[in-house]
């Protein structure tokens, strides 16, 4: 996808770019430029961030803060905040603000947009910025005792890090009543049925009802990108998007590192490549929906038997097809940069054969569900007006994905930012208003449906596509060393929301930065929105309905 | 990575050789019974007992209910539909440790959760058996490398069966825990203690800086705790 796309028409003026617009309207604020491949970047005075932010937002309309990437070079500490619009995916300024290295304090975001909160906890936490004004600055996915911090230049991995064992007698807080005796504090994880995980919730509670709370997370921080940037673009980095958000979606985490790093060598996809791609990436996202389906019914009401089973039914059906395509039956490593590692399998007509049935059985047992779950009034009665979302608090929180849609955001990165073979297709991005978690859970189910319309006019394609144009892969030089100081952040439609990649190319054939944005991290932060107040068992159903993943959550 | 980092690897000869005779001896002090206890050693129906005993417990297994990451999900198709693992006699999760006999460890265990992991296992009644499922369990797997990884579940608590796998397939984790059962049933088990729990002698360690900062909060004899292991065997 080249550059000139990405701009809206009408706001190319002769010669006048939308760095230029920008920086005009922030006037003295922007102290220097940058240009990145996917946005202009605007260098600010750390002391003013929160200036330059709140004009953008409120007079230039950038109303999603989608990442914000920490990272260290030679001479200086860089943090970049990565806006863009709602409205408008494809409108994106990236706002860099350096930092001293012998004392690198910079202003917090936090007032402007609050999700900025955990993110900047993140940066300080890994690559170590402290953010002057930031409500709660601490480590947030390494243990309170860690000794510095793993990103940065300097760090020596392998220094031990030392504890008393005293300390971890016992880690977590210990359960008891608040001061005047009213009120409760509990652990709920990090090992417990309703976390989907290793999360560990700090709940206070008066009676039944929640008072305060805190989710706490880190407890599967694998060091995903120091994994990343160790690995070289062209192999090494593809098996491990697959762990990110592990529920099988494998393929659209794939699809975020493909993207990106194809954008930043400038790598053109084969047409019919782009079509398996969309096609597998599609069968994810069902199986992906089809265990958020089934465990939300667990946490609501504790339903191992029917739903469940149902849902893990047609999750081993989307399995197989995608073991047959892929070799796999989790772990696919099936994109490379380019194309696809292999073609379709042989006999062809048994593999489309495959997917019509399980395309053809699906609405049947949609019907199941919606008889079971959404018709259920026991489920509504748990969840219709539950876990309420307002659509303004969701984005300054940056939700995106099915949470974000819940709330009435008409929001999907396959449309907007459109990539693959999406927009040549036939489909409908799915919103509900109803802002609570009956709403999110109706998403899901309305997705899968549009999945499958997906899935089968990617099949009749392949079917009738010319035996002689099955170009699966591009021509790719053996080693990828892109520029240096090439910057690039792009995203795509996970399962769970915007999975962004950010890459800074240091010369070499290994990423210097490589920084991912994940969705679930960015949605969790909102259980505190939806909880407080509420009945711990909606608590429970709420996090249920965000759909978490801790692989991809804490990276 | 520079040598000067040595001093910090443990002599686990010790360990190794008492793990090794452990196993060759057969059944551990996990099989032991109250009434065996009672009743001494000798009676010829006791051993009959105990043989039947150990396939009770082979063959009634409650697994805790407990995911941390990838393998988790194979897991859960591992209960569910298809390949029910309860066909075997193993197929009831259990949410609470304290009525579990069997943890299966699906994933990846980072420091911050290495010691949560550790309470968990604690308040499993005995006799109780570990299940290492996937690469992670064995070496850190993909991660190893990672900072925060633990570079193995056994650096934490000791396990019975290892499988390997990027996440194992369903069949698997079937085939490891038909052979764990198979090896309850039969009396044996690898040993409780495979390797101390992280734990060394504070003394031992060189003065270095964090040593020293910490020094202070900490007695001569106390032990202590290590996140990663650079040099872990």
């Amino acid at each position: 996808m080249s550059l000139e796309e990405q701009q809206p028409e009408a706001e190319i003026e002769a010669g006048k770019t939308r760095g230029d617009e920008l920086a005009e309207l922030l006037g003295d604020l922007v102290i220097g430029r940058e240009e990145h491949l996917n946005a202009p970047g605007l260098v600010i005075r750390p002391d003013q961030v929160q200036d330059a932010l709140f004009k953008l937002r409120d007079e230039a309309g950038f109303d999603h803060l989608s990442c914000v990437t920490a990272e260290e070079y030679e001479d200086r500490y860089e943090s970049i905040y990565h806006l863009t619009k709602y409205d408008d995916r494809t409108d994106e300024v990236s706002v860099v603000v350096p930092t001293s290295k012998d004392d690198p304090v910079s202003q917090s975001a936090e007032p402007v947009f609050r999700t900025a909160d955990w993110h900047e906890r993140e940066a300080y936490d890994l690559v170590g910025i402290k953010y002057e004004g930031h409500p709660d600055l601490r480590r947030i996915l390494l243990p309170e005792t860690w000794q510095g911090h793993p990103l940065g230049l300097d760090y020596d991995q392998d220094r031990p890090q030392i504890a008393t064992l005293r300390e971890h007698a016992n880690p977590l807080e210990q359960d008891h009543t608040g001061e005047q005796g009213n009120t409760m504090y509990i652990n709920i994880g990090p090992h417990h049925p309703a976390t989907h995980g290793v999360l560990h919730v700090e709940t206070v509670v008066d009676g039944e009802q929640v008072v305060d709370l805190e989710p706490d997370i880190g407890y599967l921080h694998r060091c995903e990108e120091q994994m990343c940037q160790q690995g070289t673009y062209r192999h090494q980095i593809m098996p491990y998007p697959d762990r990110w958000d592990y529920i099988s979606a494998g393929l659209l985490n794939e699809w975020a590192y493909a993207r990106t790093a194809e954008d930043l060598a400038d790598i053109e996809v084969p047409e019919y490549a782009q079509i398996i791609r969309t096609m597998s990436a599609e069968l994810c996202r069902i199986a992906s929906h089809m265990i958020a389906l089934g465990t939300f019914a667990l946490d609501v009401y504790g339903d191992f038997t029917a739903i469940f089973m149902y849902a893990m039914r047609d999750r081993e059906i989307v399995q197989n097809i995608l073991e047959d395509l892929t070799g796999q039956r989790m772990m696919f490593n099936y994109f490379r940069l380019g194309g696809v590692v292999w073609d379709l399998p042989e006999p062809r007509e048994e593999f489309f054969e495959k997917i019509r049935d399980f395309l053809d059985d699906l609405p049947e047992a949609l019907e199941e569900y919606h008889d079971m779950i959404t018709s259920n009034e026991i489920l509504q009665a748990r969840t219709v007006g539950t876990g309420v979302l307002p659509p303004e608090v969701a984005k300054s929180y940056g939700a995106t994905g099915p949470v974000a849609r819940g709330s009435g955001i008409d929001y999907d990165l396959r449309r907007d930012d459109s990539y693959g073979y999406y927009d040549e297709l036939d489909w409908d991005v799915v919103v509900e208003d109803g802002c609570d978690n009956f709403s999110r859970l109706l998403v899901r189910m309305r997705e899968v449906e549009e999945s499958a319309k997906i899935i089968q006019q990617c099949v009749d394609l392949l079917e009738d596509w010319p035996e002689d144009e099955r170009n699966i892969q591009a021509n790719v030089p053996r080693t990828l060393k892109p520029e240096e100081d090439t910057e690039i952040y792009r995203a795509v439609e996970g399962a769970k929301g915007e999975l962004g990649i950010y890459i800074r190319a240091d010369g070499t054939d290994k990423p210097g930065r490589f920084k991912i944005r994940s969705p679930c991290f960015s949605n969790l932060q909102t259980l505190p929105e939806m909880s407080e107040g509420e009945y711990i068992p909606d608590m429970i159903a709420s996090l249920g309905s965000l759909d978490i993943v801790l692989g991809e959550v804490d990276r | 990575m520079s040598s000067e980092q040595k001093p910090f690897v443990t002599d686990d000869s010790q360990v190794l050789t008492e793990t090794r005779d452990a196993r060759m001896a057969g059944a551990d002090d996990r099989f032991n019974s109250k009434l065996r206890e009672a009743f001494g050693s000798s009676p010829f129906i006791l051993t009959k007992f105990d043989k039947f005993m150990n396939w009770v417990r082979g063959s009634s297994m409650f697994m805790l209910q407990f995911g941390i990451a990838c393998c988790s999900i194979e897991m859960m198709h591992t209960y569910a539909i298809k390949h029910d693992l309860d066909r075997f006699a193993a197929g009831v999760p259990r949410a609470s440790p304290r009525q579990a006999d069997v943890i299966i460890v699906p994933g990846t265990i980072v420091s911050k959760f290495a010691p949560r992991m550790k309470r968990v296992y604690d308040q499993m009644p005995e006799p109780k058996f570990v299940v290492g499922m996937g690469s992670c369990t064995i070496s850190g797997g993909p991660f190893q490398e990672g900072y925060n990884v633990i570079k193995g579940a056994e650096e934490v608590i000791p396990v019975d069966i290892h499988i390997p796998g990027c996440p194992p397939r369903p069949e698997a984790l079937i085939y490891g825990i038909a052979k764990l059962q198979e090896r309850i049933a039969n009396g044996e088990s690898s040993p409780v203690t495979v390797k101390p729990y992280e734990l060394e002698q504070f003394g031992d360690l060189p003065r270095d800086e964090i040593v020293d900062k910490l020094a202070e909060q900490i007695d001569e004899d106390d032990l202590v705790m290590r996140y990663n292991w650079a040099d872990s065997p």
